[in-house]
């Protein structure tokens, strides 16, 4: 039969450490998956939230004071940048998943992309609706 | 146009060597010459022990695969001008063990490639003298994924591949892909054992490097999330509807 | 650095191409008790047959007939053709293209789900099945990966097979060479298989790719078994300069012109018939490939060509079937001018000249695949059935590889079940001989007065000089001596790799051996037919001569090495000779 690989010494190259700083592709990919961790703490930060809103005047005193901690500030800017990042890119990737085809034509991927951000803005529209003091 | 350009090559000869060593050679710059004509023109006249694949010089029978300049390419249709005045650096395919010199051993995936079984699945009884019908829109939703010539720059390219080495990879799936989808195909739910595995498609995080290395316009990283989305749906069903799913 | 014990097999097919993978599956389905190894020099994904682009013929229309496809072919090949193998070839070929459905293959489709036909040269109907233009490339990824289901089919990818064993007068196996490790080895089968493809190579401007050195050829002539019409090489009229890569016919039956540097449609001055605005079957661009190629030749002497750095071109024009279509049935054409000569067929023409793309001739088999040298039989561009006779038309290759592949694997299982013996000392002894050659011979570093390259090089210069598209006794005369030269030479050069690690150097001396073996048998068949018939234009005899050349070359190897020329009567069944008529 044939020589087993094992056999022929091959040469295996390590995988560096630092392979995802080598190409800015694998850098960008690299800061999207850590924006997970930026959604985690906003999904926390708005339970926090509702927690303190829900316990009462004092206790939402408290967390306004919390928040606007300078460290809190800068991490929330840093998280907001990091979930727009991720919404982003999870939205422009959508369509590689979804295909759907109707009377034998395929939708166009920037149609499916453009649903998720039209359903995106429809949200933002009527969370800052509801938010920002709507009757 | 200056009249040579430097190629930086790496060698590796097991006999001799523990690893990889880079050779220089001063090549003629001719603005119609691929790096494949370099490291010929190199094989021809210059040394003879340097070794590498190739044959159609077409970019069809994805022999010629290497990294050029770091970035994994057919050396066929990668033109030495585009790197004057150079050096330019050719090196093994990466996430490849390495035979010899520009030769890397691509078992791995010759051993993948039947587990994802990439054959048209029957189960009715076929008739002999009549073609199976497929229209022309039938024929689109797969005709992509049959375009790999097996060249391996989407392996090179993955870096799950090169962390996990029991990734199925893009181009196996790409092909397990290319049977499902196509409308005579009757095997999806056999391929679906091995494709919604840890070692499947959830390995891949869609780094999507795959898809920019890929010559032909595949589009592996898109079968494979395609494929997440069915393989989640199927396995909803066959949780929320046991029996009577399939 | 080798086991003494061989590795056994009942069939060993030498060669993983349409013709191989087709031997394989046939007797993995007939005979499935039945061991069957393919060897190949390269994983079989990059055999050549990947390349082709316009299609596979086979009779489908209700207006067409199987005779009509038989009289395509028989008069395409100016009448050297054996007729009974034409008649089952057009006969298989239906059954073998839908095959090829079943498994998978993306034929493109008609709007009701039919497979589609399109024209192609020489053929009075549109008969020709194909998959976008890779039709080829599709065909061989389908086998493969049919292949793939069947555990009795034992694959030995990257191993080159240097000898045929032959023992009381029957082959009995191979030895190999194991690349990756540099092992050499024996495998033994009650029948082998040849399926090694052409010998473009031998040529400085092909179509071909690297592999295509005659291997199965040569290792047949050396083993006894005769070589068939060599003198036939087919130039297929539309090569891109420099590279010589492939646009394929497809491109002129989807409507394409071949002009010249006046923009005048030329081949109208060669009796194929007058120019029309939409392509005519038989006619004008959809005429034969050598009479195309030859109307390039006349243009050239009539310095009605363009001169480039690359040699002296034609034009084709595709601006006028539109985007629409380029991009729907000729895509790979585009993609391939636009990467390799940086201009788009959409809008500019197209810079191209013949090119050598083919060998009819080969390793001589009856119908069955057999070859004179019992248990070896040999399929596809390798074998001389003959159905392709002194001129193949296009788009029948591709099908000769299905017919013929089967045909020959079912062949040699039927030869193997008949229980041929276990090989014997005498086999063995001889591969002990043929490792001993190698190791001395080619895995030795030496210092000789030429590169391998150089040698190549020379025989290039040789080859295009003595058997281009048109010959005489004197070139063919000094291209033979020259030939013996080198094959001297050759024993002699310089080898700078001994590693046994994938030593490419030691691929390429062996194949060089070949090449000159095979390119000796083509000049010798071609001195030898004082005659002009398709492919095969002499300049000193420019008629074609039934009365003493109706007949196939048969060049065997002698006792000093040398070629020895015998003939072989054509069979005819159904159309005595006539004349080749396009355009009218």
């Amino acid at each position: 039969m044939s020589t087993e690989l094992t056999d022929l010494r091959l040469y295996r190259p390590p995988i560096r450490r630092t392979w995802w700083l080598h190409r800015r592709s694998y850098l960008m990919f690299v800061l999207r998956e850590v924006s997970c961790v930026f959604v985690a703490w906003a999904v926390v930060f708005l339970l926090l939230m509702i927690n303190a809103v829900h316990a009462g005047e004092d206790a939402y005193q408290r967390f306004l004071a919390f928040s606007g901690n300078p460290w809190v500030l800068v991490l929330n800017i840093v998280a907001l940048a990091f979930v727009l990042l991720h919404a982003i890119t999870w939205f422009n990737l959508a369509p590689k998943a979804i295909v759907l085809t109707a009377r034998g034509r395929r939708l166009a991927p920037r149609a499916v992309a453009a649903a998720h951000f039209g359903a995106w803005l429809v949200a933002t529209v009527v969370v800052g609706w509801i938010v920002l003091g709507g009757r | 146009m200056p009249e040579t350009i430097t190629m930086q090559v790496t060698r590796y000869r097991p006999d001799t060597d523990r690893s990889p060593t880079i050779q220089e050679y001063a090549v003629p710059l001719r603005k119609e010459w691929a790096v494949l004509d370099g490291l010929n023109y190199i094989k021809d006249r210059l040394d003879g022990t340097l070794s590498f694949r190739w044959s159609c010089r077409m970019g069809i029978c994805g022999s010629c695969g290497m990294t050029v300049n770091g970035n994994p390419a057919l050396t066929c249709g990668t033109f030495l001008h585009d790197f004057a005045p150079g050096p330019v650096r050719v090196e093994p395919l990466t996430n490849f063990p390495v035979i010899r010199d520009l030769v890397v051993s691509i078992d791995d995936f010759l051993r993948k490639l039947p587990t994802v079984r990439p054959w048209l699945i029957r189960e009715d009884e076929t008739v002999e003298d009549v073609e199976f019908l497929q229209t022309p829109g039938e024929l689109d939703n797969y005709k992509q994924f049959s375009m790999c010539i097996n060249c391996m720059l989407c392996y090179a390219a993955c870096p799950v591949y090169a962390a996990e080495p029991d990734f199925l990879g893009p181009a196996a799936i790409a092909l397990a892909q290319r049977y499902n989808l196509d409308s005579r195909d009757q095997g999806a739910h056999q391929r679906l054992d091995l494709l919604a595995t840890p070692q499947g498609v959830w390995a891949c995080t869609y780094v999507g490097e795959c898809s920019a290395a890929c010559p032909k316009g595949v589009d592996p990283a898109g079968a494979i999330q395609r494929y997440k989305l069915t393989a989640a749906t199927r396995t909803l069903r066959s949780f929320l509807l046991p029996k009577g799913a399939r | 650095m080798s086991t003494v014990e061989p590795l056994r097999h009942d069939v060993v097919v030498v060669g993983g191409g349409g013709a191989g993978l087709r031997a394989a599956i046939a007797i993995a389905q007939s005979h499935p008790q039945l061991s069957v190894a393919i060897l190949s020099k390269v994983h079989p994904m990059r055999s050549h047959t990947v390349s082709a682009e316009g299609g596979a013929a086979a009779v489908v229309g209700v207006d067409d007939s199987l005779d009509e496809h038989a009289y395509d072919t028989v008069s395409g090949s100016d009448w050297l053709c054996d007729q009974d193998a034409v008649e089952a070839f057009v006969a298989e070929a239906p059954r073998e293209l839908r095959q090829l459905e079943h498994w998978g293959c993306p034929w493109s489709r008609t709007d009701d789900g039919h497979v589609a036909v399109r024209a192609f040269g020489g053929m009075r109907k549109l008969r020709t099945w194909f998959a976008a233009d890779k039709t080829g490339f599709h065909l061989l990824h389908t086998l493969f990966q049919t292949c793939l289901q069947y555990p009795r089919i034992t694959r030995y990818d990257e191993w080159y097979a240097t000898r045929i064993l032959v023992d009381d007068n029957r082959a009995q196996g191979v030895v190999a060479v194991e690349l990756a490790s540099g092992r050499i080895e024996t495998i033994t089968g009650r029948a082998v298989i040849l399926c090694t493809g052409g010998c473009g190579r031998v040529f400085p401007f092909t179509t071909n790719g690297n592999i295509k050195t005659g291997d199965g050829m040569a290792l047949a002539y050396r083993a006894g078994a005769p070589l068939k019409d060599m003198e036939f090489v087919q130039y297929h009229p539309t090569g891109l300069p420099f590279t010589g890569i492939l646009i394929t016919e497809a491109a002129r039956a989807e409507g394409g012109w071949l002009l010249n540097k006046d923009n005048y449609r030329y081949l109208q001055d060669y009796d194929l018939g007058r120019p029309e605005p939409k392509p005519v079957l038989r006619s004008m661009d959809l005429g034969p490939r050598d009479r195309l190629s030859q109307a390039f030749v006349h243009e050239q002497q009539r310095g009605r060509t363009v001169d480039t750095p690359w040699g002296p071109i034609v034009y084709l024009d595709l601006r006028h079937l539109g985007e629409k279509v380029i991009d729907a049935k000729l895509p790979f054409v585009r993609e391939l001018c636009l990467q390799y000569e940086r201009i788009d067929p959409v809008h500019e023409l197209i810079p191209v000249r013949p090119v050598q793309h083919y060998m009819m001739g080969g390793v001589h088999t009856d119908i069955d695949g057999a070859t004179g040298l019992p248990g070896l039989f040999a399929a596809g561009e390798v074998a001389c059935v003959s159905i392709n006779g002194a001129n193949r038309l296009g788009s029948n290759s591709l099908p000769e590889l299905l017919v013929f592949g089967r045909r020959a694997g079912m062949a040699a299982a039927e030869y193997a079940v008949q229980g041929a013996a276990e090989p014997g000392p005498a086999v063995l002894a001889q591969a002990a001989d043929e490792r001993s050659r190698l190791e001395r011979d080619l895995l030795a570093p030496r210092e000789g007065p030429d590169r391998i390259a150089d040698i190549r090089t020379e025989m290039h210069r040789t080859m295009e000089d003595s058997a281009g598209i048109y010959r005489d006794a004197a070139s063919l005369a000094a291209g033979a001596d020259k030939l013996r030269e080198l094959r001297e030479r050759f024993g002699r050069t310089t080898i700078e790799d001994a590693s046994r690690s994938f030593n490419t150097e030691l691929v390429a001396a062996l194949e060089l051996g070949c090449m000159l073996d095979v390119a000796q048998t083509m000049l010798a068949c071609a001195l030898r037919r004082e005659e002009s018939r398709g492919a095969h234009q002499r300049t000193d005899f420019p008629a074609r001569d039934d009365d003493r050349f109706l007949a196939h070359s048969m060049v065997s190897r002698d006792h000093a090495g040398d070629p020895q020329i015998g003939y072989l009567p054509v069979t005819i069944t159904r159309w005595p000779p006539g004349e080749r008529v396009y355009g009218r």
